[in-house]
């Protein structure tokens, strides 16, 4: 499995750091940031030092910018970037919202972390087959 | 309390409109808006309907009384006249003639024979002294010596000086009249020259009145006897069965019942001297026939009114009032709809937010020992890791129960969003069982599945559905004993899709039966809302299905919900598989394996 550059942006970080440890262990390079500002200025960071994020896993509920404006934010400066939406609200209209700004899936937590794998490389497969938004169209390759 | 007070409070009870749902207050307010339409329409028609009975009555008494008064005043001076005449030919012959000259029996029979002649009617002539004694007498009887001192004739001549009297049969049984007059001789001794008149003349003066056959005049006393013939009373001497009206100058007119039956429209004028009284009777029936006939059909027309507003009113009243239940019925349906409604967005809400906060942590706990777990197994195996990993599977079977329960939460709270999707009936049967599966359990409740093999996918709402079936197979669960069995079948049809829900519990009555759907209507006495089946036969109806109930006491009862295929709504693709699933129904793989 290609490894992937993955960007972690939520405001727990007892949360990202545990899995960043994790995605270590399977050889994923991973980072987190613990609010959108600081997310969309590591990824316009990685842009710039041309080792770009490939893909974005976004917590909707955080202080200050939430995860959907975040998403906003991301989809106009970084358009080629999948980003995964990973919440703790399951809630629908969320999800919703998220695949219509352009998220290309959309994840409950508690989340197990190889069916999180799976999705990212998924969002990557997909990103570097076609636009992010045809790949949103096609939907999660399967389910649980 | 006294009478007014009872009134008066029976009264206000009419204008008082109570407050409440009971049947005791339609009642009341059936009856009161009953009673005042009708007597707001019927008083009027009854004061009308009086008034112009009585304006047209006197209007046709005063064209009855006109002709009648003329008649009688007429015939009255006739009878004056006549006895006048007669009084003042008597008094001449007394004051004429002397004591002396009257007391010989030659000259009181001349002086009777000219004046027979001159005044028709007059039978006899008799002087009488002082002691009541008839001294001289010329006539057809034999009643010289007759002795009249205790006569009331003979008192009032001497008390009036002349006396007309009423009419008397006497010493000779005749019906006859006497005309006296009082005379003094020389010496100052007093006399009474008496003549007696028949009243034959009185039947002819009578009779020239002309009246129809069937109408009636006498002449009467006073005293209501009878002077003259009558046709409906009798002979003289007869006592009139009314009272006749007080003397006056003017003729009285008023209304009499006769022996024979009839109405009759009298008249009756009174004389100065003597003591008569005139009276000309007419029948009603035949002057005033067209009185009669408006009389009934004004009472006709009354009554027939009265009783159409009662009717009408009564009709309306009902109608209303049904309304008006039936307004405030569905007032509190939807009240208690709404609060339901609250309740549960309510719960809803507080379940997301619960389901939020317990997410988080519980990823955290699930990547902890994600992460203890992905540490141990590149350790070299031994007993001490072997345990360690076990304690580890344990925690993240516990998290993936957690999970399972806080998504059942968002599902439930997910509800309370309103919105057609595409749905499979399947699964939403699945997540409302999922939430009795404890109960299944508890219970012994033999569950059958009886699901179509295609994924009945229709558009509808999915919290709403859940509703739904949670209702009916709810009320399954509480009409089977423990250990009963439910059958849930889904089918597919033309049309939709069929799902049943089969209990062999108690069943219900015809009567129970055909109450169900009705707001309020329970058999749960104290438990139940009666909105459990009212609120899911509206919402069934709102989605476009219906439902079907079969039951029978002893045997259970069959729920069939229909529902429609319903329009698509245009969705984002997958939105709403998110990866949440079910995955701790009874029946899933993977809870059965945990």
């Amino acid at each position: 499995m290609k490894t992937v550059r993955i960007l972690f942006i939520d405001d727990e970080t007892a949360f990202t750091a545990t899995l960043l440890e994790r995605m270590e262990l399977r050889n994923i390079d991973a980072k987190a940031a613990p609010d959108g500002h600081s997310g969309i200025a590591m990824m316009d960071e990685s842009v710039r030092s041309g080792t770009p994020f490939e893909v974005i896993v976004l917590d909707v509920l955080m202080p200050g910018m939430d995860g959907l404006e975040t998403l906003r934010h991301l989809r106009q400066r970084h358009p080629g970037v999948p980003v995964v939406v990973l919440t703790g609200h399951g809630s629908t209209r969320d999800g919703m919202k998220a695949m219509q700004l352009g998220a290309v899936d959309y994840l409950v937590k508690p989340v197990d972390i190889d069916e999180l794998v799976r999705v990212v490389h998924n969002a990557a497969e997909c990103a570097d087959a076609m636009s992010p938004k045809a790949c949103m169209e096609q939907g999660p390759a399967e389910q649980i | 309390m006294s009478r007014w007070q009872h009134w008066r409070k029976r009264i206000t009870d009419i204008f008082t409109f109570p407050e409440g749902m009971d049947e005791a207050r339609y009642r009341h307010l059936k009856r009161n808006i009953g009673v005042l339409m009708a007597m707001v329409s019927i008083v009027p028609l009854c004061l009308m309907a009086l008034i112009n009975f009585h304006i047209y009555r006197a209007s046709l008494d005063r064209e009855l009384e006109v002709p009648m008064r003329g008649l009688v005043n007429k015939t009255k001076h006739s009878f004056e006249l006549y006895l006048r005449e007669r009084l003042s030919a008597v008094s001449f012959i007394a004051s004429a003639y002397s004591w002396d000259e009257l007391s010989k029996e030659q000259t009181l029979s001349r002086i009777f024979h000219i004046a027979k002649q001159e005044f028709e009617g007059l039978v006899d002539f008799g002087l009488i002294d002082a002691e009541g004694r008839q001294v001289a007498y010329v006539g057809p009887y034999k009643l010289k010596d007759k002795n009249y001192a205790e006569q009331p004739w003979f008192h009032e001549t001497r008390i009036r000086g002349s006396f007309i009297s009423d009419v008397f049969l006497g010493y000779r049984n005749v019906p006859h009249i006497v005309i006296a007059v009082e005379g003094h001789t020389v010496s100052g001794k007093i006399w009474v020259l008496r003549a007696t008149i028949n009243t034959d003349r009185f039947d002819e003066l009578i009779a020239s009145m002309d009246l129809d056959a069937d109408s009636d005049a006498f002449l009467a006393n006073t005293k209501g006897l009878l002077q003259t013939r009558s046709r409906l009373f009798g002979e003289p001497m007869t006592e009139l069965p009314f009272p006749l009206p007080g003397s006056s100058y003017q003729a009285s007119a008023f209304h009499v019942d006769a022996p024979d039956g009839k109405h009759y429209f009298a008249t009756a004028t009174s004389f100065v001297n003597p003591d008569y009284v005139l009276v000309a009777m007419r029948p009603v029936t035949d002057l005033a026939s067209s009185w009669y006939s408006l009389r009934s059909d004004l009472l006709m027309v009354l009554v027939g009114g009265a009783i159409l507003i009662w009717l009408v009113a009564f009709k309306l009243t009902d109608i209303l009032v049904q309304r008006i239940m039936d307004a405030d019925r569905s007032r509190e349906t939807a009240f208690r709809e709404i609060e339901h409604t609250h309740k549960l967005s309510s719960i809803g809400r507080l379940a997301a937010g619960v389901a939020h906060e317990v997410n988080n942590p519980l990823a955290i706990i699930n990547e902890k020992a994600g992460l203890m777990k992905d540490l141990l197994a590149r350790e070299a195996a031994s007993p001490l890791n072997e345990r360690l990993l076990k304690q580890i599977e344990g925690v993240l079977g516990s998290v993936a129960r957690c999970r399972t329960i806080t998504h059942r939460l968002l599902g439930f709270a997910r509800r309370m969003d309103v919105s057609i999707e595409q749905l499979d009936v399947n699964d939403v049967l699945k997540d409302v069982l999922g939430f009795l599966e404890k109960e299944v359990v508890k219970r012994s409740v033999d569950l059958r599945l009886e699901l179509s093999e295609a994924s009945p996918v229709i558009a509808s709402d999915r919290g709403q559905l859940q509703q739904v079936f949670l209702n009916i197979i709810g009320n399954a669960f509480e009409a089977i004993p423990d250990g009963g069995s439910i059958t849930i079948s889904s089918r597919t049809v033309e049309d939709g899709v069929t799902v049943a829900v089969r209990d062999n519990g108690c069943g219900m009555s015809q009567e129970t039966l055909s109450h169900i759907f009705e707001p309020f209507f329970t058999t749960k006495k104290g438990t139940g809302t009666g909105l459990g089946l009212s609120i899911t036969y509206g919402i069934v109806r709102r989605l476009g299905g219906n439902i079907e109930v079969w039951s029978a006491v002893g045997e259970g009862s069959i729920f069939t919900v229909h529902l429609p295929w319903g329009k698509p709504e245009p969705q984002l693709p997958h939105a709403e598989q998110a990866h949440i699933s079910y995955t701790s129904l009874p029946w899933s793989d993977q809870e059965k394996k945990s």
